[in-house]
């Protein structure tokens, strides 16, 4: 057997003594120890660590509340606001204070006449919410609703009326486009900044246009309201409270007044205007319509709105001066004008229109018969045939380096989420994209800007200023911005016999003589043009048919002719003509910048023609959407409801082809069986349904 | 000997040890008293009186002869280890784990008792087993049974602490009365080899226990939360500690438990590390004493007795701060004489007493 004790010994008690003795000896000693290296890691923790473990602790006391920070301003070139912040009112639950939470609910949804649907989600909110992050029950309330539950806060605890700021757009939707609007920060923005400011409730953030592009400085910074709470977010006291950094203003190079003026003047039509400072390049006025109200996204947009814009064939949420791109027909014969006049071409040739002209066997047409043209009098009366000659002459080779010269084609360092450029072509650009050869007859196309041309309205309006100025202007948009200016690579000269030619466009015997400017002494100077949408076809040419299939009017000009300040382009999609929709436009921005009492008078007149300001018509086609989206599901379950996509067309808008002025009442008070239907669907959007003729169309409304 | 005016019988107490724990006992009270909020009320007031009446209950069992607690101490371990059985058939019965038997003004716990009277019968044993038995089976036998009993009825309640604590406890009188060292260095590789079993054993919440002790950080909301809270409050106490009744993590109730196992970390945000040196100086300090007492002892089961007991204190006080410190996990011991909660106090106070008695017999028996 082993023995597990190893040697066998006897213990004495002395022996026993020594051993205890020494074992005791040992215990004290591991006393000492462990008391040693329990006092060494407290003083690690309190000494070594007191940094790191006072800030937890403080990051467990206080609670920080992020107060958003007030937006910058967006102002004018004379410091005119064009989007400020508002004042407005909403309520909010502290869950933490909440006691009678069903109660609470109740008298609020009473006092507030909370939707069922907004109830709903406010009690799934009050289920994730903790200690006191607020859970919304209502932004932007009205006074008198925020004043009755203001009122009665002592009774309901938890309930947490407050005052907050709101973007506000006091032109509305004229400035939708240039200005964008502001919304809550997506996740996706949250995730790629991991900022907590995006996630507060209420902040929001640009979500297009200079809203978006500037958004670095109009932000600011956060304030902050600390307060100190227990373990379980009880409300203990409130501590100092920090506040925000309002975010800088943007002082831009636009003209209030006139933008406002030109998304108003622009009226029913789909289109846009862009008037330039002949100075420096500066935009006056980038407006595009329809648009969206940009107020109604920073408080969030209704479901119903948006697809109201969605499905609007004038396509309100398309920024078109700067996207939208076009033929631009007749505006650049200007700009070829430059090019014959730089390839040795004598202002003084005559060639004589008769109607048409010849290239083997094709005749391109021309307006009308002209009889013998200079190149003065071609750019008055428009004179197809004299450039299709010339231009033929010296080929469109050298037409398109002036014409980018002038603008077209160019990309510009605008603050702008998108803008697209078009297309100058020649012959090296078409064997490039259609591997073909350049022919005579996209010459002739491209001469008067038809064909593989395409310019944005912005570029025209470049365009327009670069002739009137002789400068190459960059357009800007934010004060300060401005680039260095050179003179234009084209003589002087030159740029003096194509100005009195679109003088006379004006002020001649031209094509738009209806709108010379009712003002003594000052002489607007442009070019019209009509660009075609699809190919002509025997006689209709694009004045008659659907809506769609119309021809777009264009109209470049600048004023004064003698000594230009403002130059602009306007471009009215399926106007029909340039001197017909467009001209008239341009005239009325041009009155505006010189007797703005005037045109504002005549602007009045034609909108109590339309129906209202903008924003009023659009108020209103919101409700009469809102009604028919209700009657609809009403109607889809009884499946009923007759459609006459027609009707509604001529109901909400002028006939294109007359320009007779709708009776506002038609507009106002649409007959029920046409309210029920949404307006634009079936016929008007889709080619392949028989277009009715406008001509021949009921006009619903009309009370005669 | 010069009979001056003071009293033989309170002259004769042991003034320094007295004094200390008063110290201990008021400071504790104090802490409390902070730790309510600055209330007396719970647990400051009760604390104390608490505190006053076991002082007394302590001087008056040192009174009591040395050899009546040998007397006792079988009878004693027994009558400890039938209630430790009945609270255990109590539990089963009423479907629950309880750990107590309520005896209207104190919630007494068997299984402390046992950390006292284990070391009480451990050292009756080897008091009294010849020196010639001593390296023989019959010298380790008994006394596995006996630590291994309630160890084993402890663990089922379960108190992995409690259970630790009585068989380290019967253990460290074992190696006191001069059980060969090569058998605990031999135990302890094995204990060592058999942990990961053992750990495979415990109770889920035991073993989230112990992983979060070993990384408090990984789920500092959750399981973590008692270690990483008392590490703030205790860091966060700096040098001087943020002063009395400033302490923000207990009054805002981030430290939990902080009246009980951490009142600790109560103590060292508001009283800093200067407050912590001196309460663990104050624990040495009876450390010293007891384990002088035990050197001084006359008898054998005096000397395994007031150094096993001396040593039971200090397991308390170790197995305590090392947790709150983020030493070791959580267990559930609270601090002696300082966290509010009566059944440790009273365990350690009868300890205290007994120590005093041999302390007081060596004193007679030396000054014969």
């Amino acid at each position: 057997m082993t023995n597990p004790f190893g040697k066998k010994g006897q213990m004495t008690e002395a022996q026993q003594g020594f051993t205890f003795s020494r074992r005791l000896f040992f215990l004290g000693a591991t006393q000492i120890g462990i008391g040693t290296l329990l006092a060494g890691r407290m003083a690690w923790l309190a000494i070594a660590d007191n940094e790191k473990y006072a800030l937890l602790a403080e990051s467990n006391r206080v609670n920080l509340q992020i107060l958003p920070p007030r937006r910058g301003w967006i102002v004018d070139r004379k410091g005119k606001p064009i989007a400020l912040n508002k004042t407005a009112f909403r309520v909010d639950l502290i869950p933490d204070r909440l006691i009678d939470k069903d109660g609470v609910i109740g008298q609020l949804s009473a006092i507030m006449q909370l939707a069922p649907d907004d109830v709903a989600r406010i009690q799934a909110d009050l289920k994730t919410a903790a200690g006191f992050q607020p859970v919304p029950v209502a932004e932007n309330i009205d006074w008198e609703t925020f004043a009755a539950v203001s009122l009665r806060t002592p009774d309901m605890p938890g309930v947490a009326p407050s005052e907050y700021f709101t973007r506000f757009y006091p032109a509305g939707a004229s400035v939708a486009h240039l200005i964008g609007y502001v919304g809550a920060a997506s996740a996706k923005d949250y995730e790629a900044s991991r900022d907590p400011l995006l996630i507060t409730p209420g902040f929001k953030i640009g979500k297009a246009g200079l809203e978006k592009t500037q958004e670095s400085l109009l932000r600011g910074s956060p304030g902050a309201k600390r307060t100190e709470v227990t373990a379980r977010g009880k409300l203990v006291r409130d501590l100092a409270t920090r506040p925000d950094m309002p975010g800088k203003p943007v002082r831009l190079t636009v003209d209030a007044g006139l933008q406002d003026f030109a998304g108003r003047r622009l009226g029913l039509e789909s289109g846009s205007a862009v008037v330039l400072d002949c100075a420096t390049g500066g935009i006056l006025a980038l407006a595009s319509m329809p648009a969206f109200d940009p107020n109604s996204f920073s408080d969030g947009i209704g479901r119903l709105e948006w697809k109201m814009l969605q499905e609007d064939d004038h396509i309100p949420m398309l920024n078109k001066a700067m996207q939208g791109l076009y033929p631009p027909g007749s505006t650049v014969k200007p700009a070829a004008a430059l090019a014959l006049l730089h390839h040795g071409v004598d202002p003084e040739e005559v060639v004589v229109c008769n109607g048409g002209y010849r290239l083997g066997n094709r005749t391109f047409r021309c307006l009308s018969r002209h009889g013998p043209m200079t190149m003065r009098s071609a750019i008055m009366k428009s004179c197809n045939t004299y450039f299709y000659a010339m231009g033929r002459r010296i080929g469109y080779d050298r037409i398109a380096p002036i014409a980018r010269e002038l603008g077209l084609g160019q990309e510009f360092a605008l603050p702008m989420p998108s803008q697209r450029y078009g297309t100058v072509p020649d012959s090296a650009w078409k064997a490039c994209k259609y591997d073909k050869a350049w022919s005579q007859s996209d010459t002739l196309n491209a001469t008067i800007g038809q064909g593989y041309v395409q310019a944005s309205p912005l570029q025209l309006a470049v365009l327009a200023a670069r002739i009137a100025s002789g400068k190459h202007l960059d357009p800007f948009l934010i004060q300060g911005e401005q680039k260095p200016i050179r003179p234009l690579t084209i003589p002087p000269e030159h740029l003096a016999i194509v100005r009195e030619g679109m003088d006379l466009v004006v002020n001649g015997e031209g094509t738009a003589v209806a709108s010379r400017l009712p003002l003594p002494g000052i002489r607007m100077a442009g070019k019209t043009g009509t660009a075609q949408v699809r190919k002509i076809s025997g006689a209709q040419r694009g004045q008659t048919g659907a809506w769609k299939y119309k021809d777009h009017g264009l109209f470049v000009f600048f004023a004064p002719a003698d000594a230009p300040k403002y130059a602009g382009a306007v471009v009215i999609e399926h106007g029909m003509g340039g001197a017909r929709a467009a001209a008239p436009v341009a005239k009325s921005l041009m009155t505006y910048m010189f007797n703005p009492e005037q045109a504002m008078a005549e602007l009045t007149a034609l909108e109590s023609n339309w129906g209202g300001d903008v924003n009023s018509r659009m108020a209103r086609k919101a409700a009469a959407w809102k009604s028919a989206d209700a009657r609809k599901s009403r109607a889809d379950e009884t499946a009923q409801g007759s459609v006459d996509d027609s009707e509604i067309r001529q109901s909400s808008e002028p006939d294109p082809q007359t320009m007779t002025p709708v009776n506002p009442e038609a507009i106002a008070t649409p007959e029920p069986e046409t309210a029920s239907t949404p307006p634009h669907s079936g016929a008007v959007q889709h080619p392949a349904s028989p277009p009715v003729a406008p001509s021949t169309a009921p006009r619903s409304g009309d009370p005669s | 000997m010069t009979d001056g005016i003071i009293p033989t019988p309170l002259r004769q107490l042991p003034w320094s040890l007295l004094l200390l724990l008063v110290a201990l006992g008021g400071f504790g009270a104090v802490i409390l008293y902070s730790a309510a909020g600055g209330s007396l009320t719970p647990w400051a007031a009760s604390h104390a009186i608490r505190f006053g009446i076991f002082l007394m209950l302590a001087i008056a069992m040192s009174r009591i002869p040395e050899s009546w607690y040998a007397q006792l101490a079988f009878p004693g371990y027994v009558m400890v280890l039938l209630l430790l059985i009945g609270v255990e058939l109590l539990g089963a019965i009423s479907g629950g784990s309880q750990r107590w038997l309520d005896l209207g003004f104190i919630r007494l716990q068997p299984s402390e008792l046992m950390k006292l009277v284990i070391v009480l019968a451990t050292a009756r044993y080897y008091a009294r087993l010849p020196g010639s038995a001593l390296r023989t089976w019959t010298g380790i036998w008994p006394m596995l049974v006996l630590a291994g009993l309630p160890f084993a009825l402890v663990m089922l309640q379960p108190d992995l602490g409690t259970a630790t604590m009585i068989a380290v406890g019967g253990v460290t009188v074992m190696f006191l009365a001069g059980v060969p060292l090569r058998l605990f260095v031999g135990s302890g590789i094995a204990f060592a080899s058999v942990l990961p079993i053992i750990f495979s054993m415990l109770h889920d919440y035991q073993k989230k226990r112990v992983l979060i002790f070993l990384n408090p950080e990984e789920d500092a909301l959750g399981a973590g939360y008692h270690i990483t809270q008392s590490k703030i409050a205790i860091g966060s106490g700096g040098l001087f500690g943020k002063g009395f009744l400033n302490g923000t993590q207990s009054h805002l109730d981030y430290l939990p438990e902080g009246h009980t196992d951490f009142v600790f970390a109560t103590m060292a945000e508001e009283w800093g590390l200067l407050g912590g040196l001196a309460v663990i100086v104050a624990f040495v300090l009876v450390g010293r004493w007891g384990l002088n007492v035990a050197n001084r002892a006359t008898t054998r089961f005096g000397k395994l007795t007031a150094a096993g007991l001396s040593m039971t204190i200090f397991y308390y006080v170790t197995i305590n701060l090392l947790m709150v410190m983020g030493l070791a996990p959580v267990v559930g011991i609270p601090l002696p004489l300082v966290s509010h909660g009566g059944t440790a106090m009273l365990t350690v106070m009868l300890c205290l007493g007994i120590m005093m008695s041999i302390d007081r017999n060596s004193r007679i028996r030396g000054s014969l």
